[in-house]
């Protein structure tokens, strides 16, 4: 069940670093990574609750994952969940705990790239 | 040392400052953060500190090489599935995390001092804090109901921590003759898992009903209403007819003694003899709350909603079974939800800014058969101090539904499981 570690690929940045003097291009996507690191400190209230069912494409679960999804996606099936216009099991009952604001909020920090949120590789 | 990640994070951060002209400080003394408890709670809320600032100094305190997960526990009583399946180890932490160093430190915590901000360990030595988080779920209370004491539990198991108490009870099950009586007692609220004991009817039903067709199962319970009871009565009259009795506090269903040499639950009402009891006795916080001066009279921990910062001990945060969730259930899911609103809280009181509210989510699913899944689901947030479900959302499956719903829900239950071990511990 333990899945093997490994960093992704093309990401790392370390080769970059180990040369010296460092390239204008790598402090640049340093300065981005680091922007990045504290994604989930910024998340909407109740953004951090959804990876409890929802994880990476990766583990290929019933329960859609959210990677890859625009802001304006994810609103419009909240809707959808909440008007009951779309089925589902539990997803109608939380989205009506969401007003409009609080589930723009979320979409928009869940429409975020899917490295900030999940903690397995 | 070092991993390669904090050492990039570590040049990429100077880097990054050199080139924005904005010196942000970085505090030259790492602020320390001690999570006590390595369950559902603590690790989600190690990891998620990490995630949050890969500059804090995160601990995790946990003396058990593996976790044992009680969620799925009662399916593995029922012989549908492995211990195996139960166990997540600790390999990921301590070492190399995704999100820098977790110091793991594999010690049992005996002891805090508040007031130095100071965690005890059980070799004698101590460590201190800048904020420290206690998630230490239940302890059973062997105190608490007549008769039942830590021996006790060897002949009538309670299976309310996974790992060898659920085998014994799963081998009880396997050993008793067809024809016998399985006796199951329920605690007063509050309890970890409220549908739990509900679930395990269910499934020890199923078992039954396939293996041993002839017994009983019997529920004596010191409540006269649970979670999502009337889907699991409904579904009871459909899968097992006859099999399963109930019987409510207001019947005589409160446990007041047992004797384990007969296997005896005594309630108001009269006695009743087991085959195989099951005895769930109350709880309270882990000893560790205790000790640390978080805990109240009635044994679990009072928090700010907010911060879960405890409201007897400054700096010191509860989160999961142990704390008082309000509305919220004693669960995994809350656990872990709670641990990433602690962790977001935390990360900003340690940098001195101001915590944002909250608002938390959970679901519970239960298996009343393989391939039969009823759930509930709340959305809460602070509201008069405690934590408050959102009105108008939440809610159990409904009552009517096609099968497909039900196969549905017992699908979900299992890949919720894979998505949030694999979140905690993969
Ligand atoms: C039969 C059963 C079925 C369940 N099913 C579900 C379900 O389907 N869904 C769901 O969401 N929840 C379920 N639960 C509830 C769930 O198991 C708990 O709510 C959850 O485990 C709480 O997490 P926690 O981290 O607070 O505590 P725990 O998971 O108990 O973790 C506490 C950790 O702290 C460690 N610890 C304790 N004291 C110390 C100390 N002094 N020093 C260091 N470490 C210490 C322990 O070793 C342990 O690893 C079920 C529970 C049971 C009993």
């Amino acid at each position: 069940m333990r899945r093997a570690k490994h960093r992704r690929g093309g990401r790392s940045p370390a080769p970059v670093l180990l040369a010296a003097p460092v390239p204008l291009a790598a402090i640049v996507l340093l300065a981005a990574l680091v922007a990045s690191a504290p994604a989930w400190a910024d998340a909407a209230p109740g953004a951090a609750a959804c990876s409890g069912c929802h994880g990476p494409a990766a583990l290929s679960s019933a329960i859609p994952s959210l990677d890859g999804h625009a802001a304006d996606e994810i609103v419009a099936q909240m809707h959808a969940f909440r008007s009951g216009e779309r089925k589902a099991t539990v997803m109608d009952r939380i989205a009506r705990g969401f007003s409009e604001e609080e589930t723009r909020a979320i979409a928009e920090w869940l429409a975020k790239p899917e490295a900030a949120r999940h903690a397995q590789p | 040392m070092p991993s390669r990640r904090a050492l990039i994070g570590g040049v990429a951060a100077s880097v990054a400052a050199a080139v924005l002209a904005a010196p942000e400080v970085r505090a030259q003394t790492q602020p320390g953060v001690i999570v006590v408890g390595g369950g559902f709670a603590g690790a989600s809320c190690a990891r998620a500190l990490k995630r949050m600032d890969r500059d804090l100094a995160v601990t995790l305190i946990e003396p058990e090489a593996a976790y044992l997960a009680c969620p799925f526990s009662n399916a593995v009583i029922a012989g549908l599935r492995g211990i195996e399946a139960q166990t997540f180890s600790y390999d990921q932490f301590g070492s190399y995390d995704r999100f820098g160093d977790i110091a793991l430190i594999r010690k049992r915590a005996v002891g805090v001092d508040a007031e130095r901000r100071r965690v005890r360990l059980d070799d004698g030595t101590d460590i201190g804090y800048t904020r420290l988080v206690l998630a230490p779920g239940v302890d059973l209370r062997f105190d608490a109901l007549p008769g039942y004491d830590e021996a006790a539990s060897a002949i009538m198991p309670h299976a309310w921590k996974a790992g060898a108490q659920t085998l014994l009870l799963r081998d009880q099950l396997a050993a008793m003759p067809d024809g016998g009586v399985v006796i199951l007692s329920v605690p007063p609220n509050p309890f970890r898992c409220p549908p739990g004991p509900y679930e395990r009817a269910s499934l020890i039903a199923h078992y039954l009903k396939t293996s041993k067709p002839r017994s009983k199962l019997i529920i004596l319970d010191a409540k006269d209403a649970f979670s999502k009871q009337r889907l699991f009565e409904a579904a009871w009259q459909e899968l097992y007819p006859g099999l399963i009795e109930w019987v409510p506090l207001s019947s005589g269903g409160r446990v007041t003694e047992v004797d384990p040499a007969t296997r005896t639950l005594v309630t108001e009402f009269g006695n009743h003899q087991a085959d195989v009891a099951n005895v769930i006795p109350p709880q309270r916080a882990g000893a560790i709350a205790q000790s640390a001066g978080v805990a109240d009279q009635t044994g679990w921990c009072p928090i700010d909603p907010v911060t879960f910062e405890s409201r007897l001990q400054p700096a010191i945060h509860v989160i999961g079974d142990a704390a008082i969730g309000g509305a919220m259930p004693k669960s995994a899911f809350s656990a872990n939800a709670q641990a990433k609103a602690c962790a977001a809280a935390v990360a900003a009181l340690v940098r001195e800014r101001r915590p944002a509210q909250p608002k938390l989510i959970n679901t519970c699913y239960s298996l009343v058969a393989p391939g039969y899944g009823i759930s509930i689901a709340g959305v809460y947030q602070p509201r008069d101090g405690l934590l408050a479900e959102v009105e108008g959302a939440g809610g159990t499956s409904p009552l009517e539904a096609p099968l497909s719903v039900r196969e549905l829900e017992a699908a979900y239950a299992q890949d919720w499981f894979r998505t949030i071990t694999s979140e905690v511990f993969g």
